[in-house]
């Protein structure tokens, strides 16, 4: 491993923590675009800079610069949002962004299309909601997940509150957001520091989830950093720790792959925050600062070996891990139509194609949403597999929801099939500079000839995990669908097969850069014999391994028996 | 015509090429064919000690001597005028030609023979090159002239309200003062020859009857070499290949701005960086059709005029103006229609009316408006003959060879429900590659870099205004050089319309480019354009000038060229600490100095 630092680093060193020369990239009224450097800079703000790639080639001839626009990543730990401010998102949506809100894959929303000129007054537009962006991009802890469990609503409640203490305590220190994007005075002369991350920040992106069994909506097996609930008769006891998840990977460089955590433990609620810091603080010391392609804790765990990793956090935090609990997780899908928590409030699940909410024909889910904001008491959830909750509904006011969400075409959940609602697309393009191939986009498509074969076969109904991503960066955390297509070449995938739908197997590549044609070739006799073959509740994927049609999974997670009663 | 070009052809010795070059530069070319008739001349006498020095004006007196001066802002009078003094040339008249602003004033008391042609331009205003001479003329300080004769020629557009203005008040100034008119001023519209040829020759006629031929020069004359002649022009373009015709405004931007690049290979015409190119257009067939639908008349019967007989059709897609209105046509029109608003509207107390109508409507608004029944020959005689446009250059030979680039504003609009085009920037726009169409090289001196690269350049350009500044940056960049460039440029949105924005960026990293300031007026609620962006920087704006920085202002007259103008003003009493007087002074003089030259349209 070399041990020259990568240019990120030193951008990252000279940054003043986190300013660059954001002001004057920004001010620069010669193009759309900020100064290379400051692209670095820009997303522990919370926003990529990026170009229509559709317009790059046209916008090349014409002589003009790509059409630099920029996304903008909200910080929603659990994805919830009030009401009112659903209705300032909205907002921001329609007047600076592409008329649409994106739910993403970390349960919180995306902005596309916003321009340079805009971008101060987007940001300051959100933070006027009391929401912010900061640290959701870039080599920091992103945006945290939580459950979205609706029916253990006491859980949520409390695990919520912990996920979002610890989304607050690892934020950056510095002020560089507030005074470049709120005008915040510059308290001349303070020295500033980063207590937990140094001036360098995390050696790559840092990811942390809380989940609540028995649902794995938020695959806590794919983040750095994985709190799993462990509550017995009625009450949260603590949490099982896990570390070292990751999906991304490279083509063609097997010293790049995706990774499921390790289990490595039990602590107390009071233990989070100590925990934190202790995996943060030695994945920020012992991480690969000279290769970001294997900068991620799961490398640094692989690199120093687990036990090494475990023992250092065991001394930084000063204390030890208890002994794992056992858990159970049936699936990591949502669940959709209206669902009553056990504290006697309503959840309405409602199913968001990739997690794109727009006007589209009579699908009106920007303006239906708009109209649900604006009679709706309770808040709204976002959940990690791109899907939305309308929480917290008395059950008097259900009628008119529903009737809004029938009239707006937002009933999706009802007349689509198990293998559509539980689809998982990326945003690959025309926005992702890093896509190879279309997702979402594509995904509509591919579903409804995937849906006439499964029809074809009688298992119309049978409820398979299909995720695509654009490139191997696996933004839909392909590896853990029991069909995933994985962008080589336009129009053409690596198919992915044989992972459960429970986030805690990693599916295997079945066949390499291939077609649509020939990826419905490849299924179709698997489809036929699933349907012949499967065993009463038997899954896809687990079906595909016990036949042997995919061999033993590369990676499964290990689930400890019971040890307290 | 530039004199550099002489080392490269001449079998000289170094110090003769330098005497040379010193000799010719900045000699215009009646001047330098004057030269090479007295070289040949010699030539052909090699052992003759002294050929007689030959020479306009030298040793003539005022008496003796035709004085032609001409005022031109896109080259027409130029030529008109170079024509005249060429054949009054051979016929061995002693004739001096000037442009209006190398004629040396003081002298007009002392003329006694003067031909004057002369445009209209902006809204009545004289060419730029004439300004002097004009307010000099309009002025009290203009002395009695009862010894002068002189002779007009105006040239003009007839869909201007102020048609051919200048050329008429010279022409009634003059005889205010004395001189004796030797016959009618004539005003040429845009199909300029059908007025100025019959012009020219009464001017000759009038010019030989009133000083009789020397001999001693028509020796001389007859030895003056024709090139010139066979090279290609405005009556004989060249037929170029189009080699690209690109939009660089983005597909949502209101505007179809295109990149046409043409091929000049084996033309053998070459130009500067400033130069225009003409472009002879065929209207648009949809057009075509539009007017003889309306007209009901069939566009394969054949039409008389003149001594050409063709089908209707090709008069009308390749001979005649179709789409602007000029005001004989609209009389003509109004006759025809009978109609009684129309009429209304051509008399002077509605002149108002008129020049609205004038800028609204194009020629098929008025047959659609006013119905009236017309004949194809009363058609192709009313209309005018179709003229070329003009298109800056917006590219250097030192960088694209025998290329030229042009940048073209794509005229197209709704209006009246209906569609409308602009007929050469449609035509242009239309061309794919490896067609050919008619194009010639207007030279515009005015609008040329400095010889002098060491000397620093502002461009003022937005729109498409900004096409020879393109030239320009390409030209300094060849030839190196101290001179720092400074542009400003200015379109509605920074997103869709910022013209050939990867080539600045580019020229800016590279160094080729000093500043750039930009005004995209609908970014933002309050509009902001050029001006306001001089205004902003007028301290370095003025240190520029001050230090001999020239200027340059290319794109629209209508209201950019005159807010620009006003801005520098601005600039020289904020920055200058000139009182309003001085600072006009201050820019006139400039202006005299060919420092601040504008190529507006
Ligand atoms: C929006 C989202 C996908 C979606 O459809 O929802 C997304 C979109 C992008 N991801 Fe992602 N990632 C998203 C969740 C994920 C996940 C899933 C997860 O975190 O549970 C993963 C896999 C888990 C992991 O991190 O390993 C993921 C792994 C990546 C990677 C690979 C990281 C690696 O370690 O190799 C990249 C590329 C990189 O970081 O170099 C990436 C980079 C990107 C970028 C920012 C491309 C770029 O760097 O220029 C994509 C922006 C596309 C666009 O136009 O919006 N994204 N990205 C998700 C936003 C999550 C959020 O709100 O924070
Ligand atoms: C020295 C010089 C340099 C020039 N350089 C350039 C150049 O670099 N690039 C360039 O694009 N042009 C340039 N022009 C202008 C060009 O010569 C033409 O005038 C222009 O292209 C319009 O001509 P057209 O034949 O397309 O339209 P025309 O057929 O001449 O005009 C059609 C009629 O449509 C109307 N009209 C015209 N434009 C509009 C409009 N925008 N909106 C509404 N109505 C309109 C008017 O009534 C006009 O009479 C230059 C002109 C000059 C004199
Ligand atoms: C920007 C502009 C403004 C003009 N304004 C007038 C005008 O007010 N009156 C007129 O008769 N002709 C006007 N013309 C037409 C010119 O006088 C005509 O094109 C003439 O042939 C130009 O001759 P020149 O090349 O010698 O300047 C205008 C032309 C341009 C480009
Ligand atoms: S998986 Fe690849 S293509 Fe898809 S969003 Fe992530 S980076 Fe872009």
């Amino acid at each position: 491993m070399s041990t020259t630092l990568s240019a990120v680093e030193t951008v990252k060193q000279q940054s003043r923590f986190l300013r660059g020369s954001l002001v004057e990239s920004l001010a620069d009224p010669v193009t759309g675009a900020l100064r290379d450097a400051d692209t670095q800079l820009l997303k522990y703000h919370g926003s990529y800079q990026q170009d229509d790639r559709d317009l790059r080639e046209e916008r090349r001839q014409q002589k003009l610069e790509p059409d630099y626009q920029f996304l903008i990543r909200l910080r929603l730990p659990g994805g919830v949002v009030s009401a009112a401010q659903w209705l300032a998102l909205d907002d921001v949506a329609t007047r600076y962004a592409n008329q649409s809100l994106r739910i993403t894959t970390r349960q919180t929303f995306q902005f596309h299309g916003v321009i340079k000129r805009e971008l101060k007054t987007t940001l300051a537009a959100i933070n006027a909601s009391l929401i912010d962006t900061i640290a959701t991009c870039g080599d920091i802890n992103r945006n945290v997940l939580v459950a979205a469990n609706p029916q253990l609503s006491r859980f949520h409640a409390e695990v919520y509150e912990h996920a979002n203490a610890f989304s607050q305590h690892f934020l950056p220190a510095t002020r560089a957001y507030h005074e470049i994007w709120l005008d915040e005075e510059l308290v001349a002369g303070a020295v500033e520091a980063e207590p937990i991350y140094g001036p360098t920040y995390l050696p790559r992106k840092f990811k942390t989830a809380f989940a609540v069994p028995p649902l794995n909506d938020v695959d806590v097996f794919a983040n750095d950093l994985g709190f799993i609930a462990i509550i017995r008769s009625g009450a949260l006891l603590g949490y099982n720790v896990t570390i070292g998840g990751g999906m991304g990977a490279s083509h063609g460089d097997p010293t790049t792959y995706p990774r499921l955590a390790d289990v490595i433990g039990f602590i107390t609620p009071e233990q989070v925050i100590a925990i934190g810091t202790a995996v943060i603080t030695t994945q920020r010391d012992w991480g690969n600062r000279s290769e970001r392609k294997r900068a991620r804790l799961k490398y640094t765990i692989d690199d120093r070996g687990l036990d090494a990793f475990k023992a250092e956090v065991e001394r930084r935090a000063g204390f030890a891990l208890g002994p794992a609990h056992s858990y159970a997780f049936e699936h990591s899908g949502d669940q959709f139509g209206w669902m009553e928590g056990n504290d006697g409030r309503w959840h309405l699940g409602l199913r968001i194609e990739s997690g794109r909410i727009r006007d589209r024909n009579e699908k009106r889910h920007l303006s239906g949403l708009r109209a649900i904001a604006q009679i709706h008491s309770g808040d709204f959830r976002l959940t990690p597999n791109q899907n939305l909750l309308i929480s917290n509904v008395d059950a008097a006011d259900r009628a008119d929801i529903d009737a809004l969400v029938a009239e707006y075409g937002l009933d999706g959940h009802r007349h689509s099939s198990p293998l559509r609602r539980n689809a998982i697309a990326c945003v690959a393009l025309p926005t992702c500079g890093l896509a190879m191939a279309e997702a979402e986009r594509y995904l509509p498509d591919l579903l409804a000839r995937i849906e006439a074969q499964l029809a074809v076969h009688g298992i119309a109904d049978a409820p398979i995990l299909l995720r695509i991503s654009g490139c191997p960066n696996g933004c839909s955390r392909p590896y853990l669908g029991e069909i995933a297509l994985v962008g080589k070449a336009p129009g053409r995938y690596n198919l992915m097969l044989g992972a459960d739908a429970r986030g805690q197997r990693l599916n295997r590549l079945y066949r390499e850069n291939i077609d649509e044609s020939a990826i419905l070739a490849e299924l179709d006799p698997l489809f036929a014999r699933y349907a012949a073959e499967r065993e009463p509740g038997e899954g896809f994927g687990d079906f595909l391994l016990r036949s042997g049609i995919v061999a033993t999974a590369t990676m499964r997670v290990n689930i400890p028996v019971e040890m307290h009663t | 015509m530039s004199a550099s070009a002489a080392p490269l052809t001449a079998p000289l010795s170094d110090d003769k090429v330098g005497l040379l070059t010193r000799l010719t530069d900045g000699l215009d070319s009646p001047a330098l064919w004057w030269l090479s008739g007295y070289a040949a001349a010699l030539a052909t006498h090699p052992n003759a000690s002294r050929v007689p020095l030959p020479g306009p004006a030298r040793e003539a007196s005022a008496s003796q001597r035709l004085t032609i001066v001409y005022g031109s802002q896109t080259g027409n009078s130029k030529r008109l005028a170079e024509q005249l003094a060429g054949r009054a040339e051979s016929a061995g008249l002693a004739v001096r030609l000037l442009r209006a602003d190398a004629y040396p004033i003081r002298e007009l008391a002392a003329e006694r023979l003067l031909y004057v042609v002369i445009s209209t331009q902006g809204d009545g205003d004289p060419p730029d090159d004439a300004r002097a001479f004009v307010e000099y003329i309009a002025g009290k300080r203009a002395p009695q002239l009862s010894e002068l004769k002189f002779a007009i020629l105006g040239l003009g557009d007839s869909s201007y309200p102020q048609f051919s203005a200048i050329a008429r008040n010279l022409d009634a100034r003059l005889a205010a003062l004395g001189a004796s008119r030797l016959f009618e001023r004539a005003d040429a519209d845009l199909d300029i020859d059908s007025v100025a040829t019959p012009w020219l020759d009464q001017a000759l006629q009038a010019a030989r009857e009133t000083i009789k031929s020397t001999v001693a020069r028509s020796s001389v004359t007859a030895l003056r070499p024709l090139p010139a002649a066979i090279a290609w022009s405005r009556a004989r373009p060249y037929a170029a290949e189009v080699l690209a015709n690109q939009r660089i405004t983005a597909r949502d931007s209101s505007r179809d701005v295109r990149h046409v690049e043409i091929s000049l290979a084996g033309s053998a015409l070459s130009y500067e960086p400033g130069d225009a190119l003409g472009v002879w257009p065929h209207n648009p067939a949809p057009l075509v059709d539009a007017v003889l639908a309306q007209l009901g008349l069939d566009g394969n019967s054949h039409v008389q005029h003149a001594t050409t007989s063709q089908p209707l059709r090709l008069w009308l897609s390749e001979q005649r103006e179709l789409t602007r209105l000029s005001r004989p046509f609209i009389a003509t029109h109004a006759a025809l229609a009978g109609n009684a608003e129309l009429n209304r509207l051509l008399s002077p107390d509605h002149s108002g009316h008129l020049a609205k109508l004038l800028a609204d409507y194009q020629i098929i608004d008025l047959l659609r408006a006013y119905p009236a029944a017309w004949s194809a020959e009363e058609l192709v005689a009313a209309l005018r003959p179709l003229a070329p446009r003009l298109y800056s250059i917006a590219s250097s030979q030192k960088l694209v060879g025998d290329e030229v680039h042009l940048t073209v504003a794509h005229v197209h609009y709704e209006a009246f429900g209906c569609a409308h085009w602009g007929t050469a920037s449609d035509f242009l726009a239309r061309q794919s590659e490896s067609h050919r169409i008619p194009v010639y090289i207007e030279r515009n001196e005015r609008f040329h870099l400095p010889k002098d690269p060491s000397r620093d350049v502002i461009m003022i350009g937005p729109g498409t205004g900004v096409a020879p500044f393109r030239g320009f940056v390409q030209e300094r960049t060849a030839v190196g050089g101290s001179g720092r460039n400074w542009l400003f440029f200015g379109n509605p949105h920074q997103r869709q319309d910022f013209l050939y924005q990867t080539e600045w960026q580019a020229a800016l990293k590279s160094g080729a480019l000093n500043r750039l300031d930009l005004a995209f007026s609908r970014d933002q609620l309050q509009k902001v354009y050029v001006q306001q962006r001089i205004a902003e920087n007028g301290a370095a704006v003025y240190d520029w000038i001050e230090k001999g920085a020239q200027v340059y202002v290319c794109g629209d007259a209508t209201r950019m060229a005159k807010d620009v103008h006003a801005a520098l003003v601005d600039v020289a009493m904020n920055h200058g600490g000139k009182p309003r007087d001085d600072a006009e002074a201050w820019i006139n003089a400039l202006q005299q100095q060919g420092r601040y030259a504008r190529d507006v349209y």
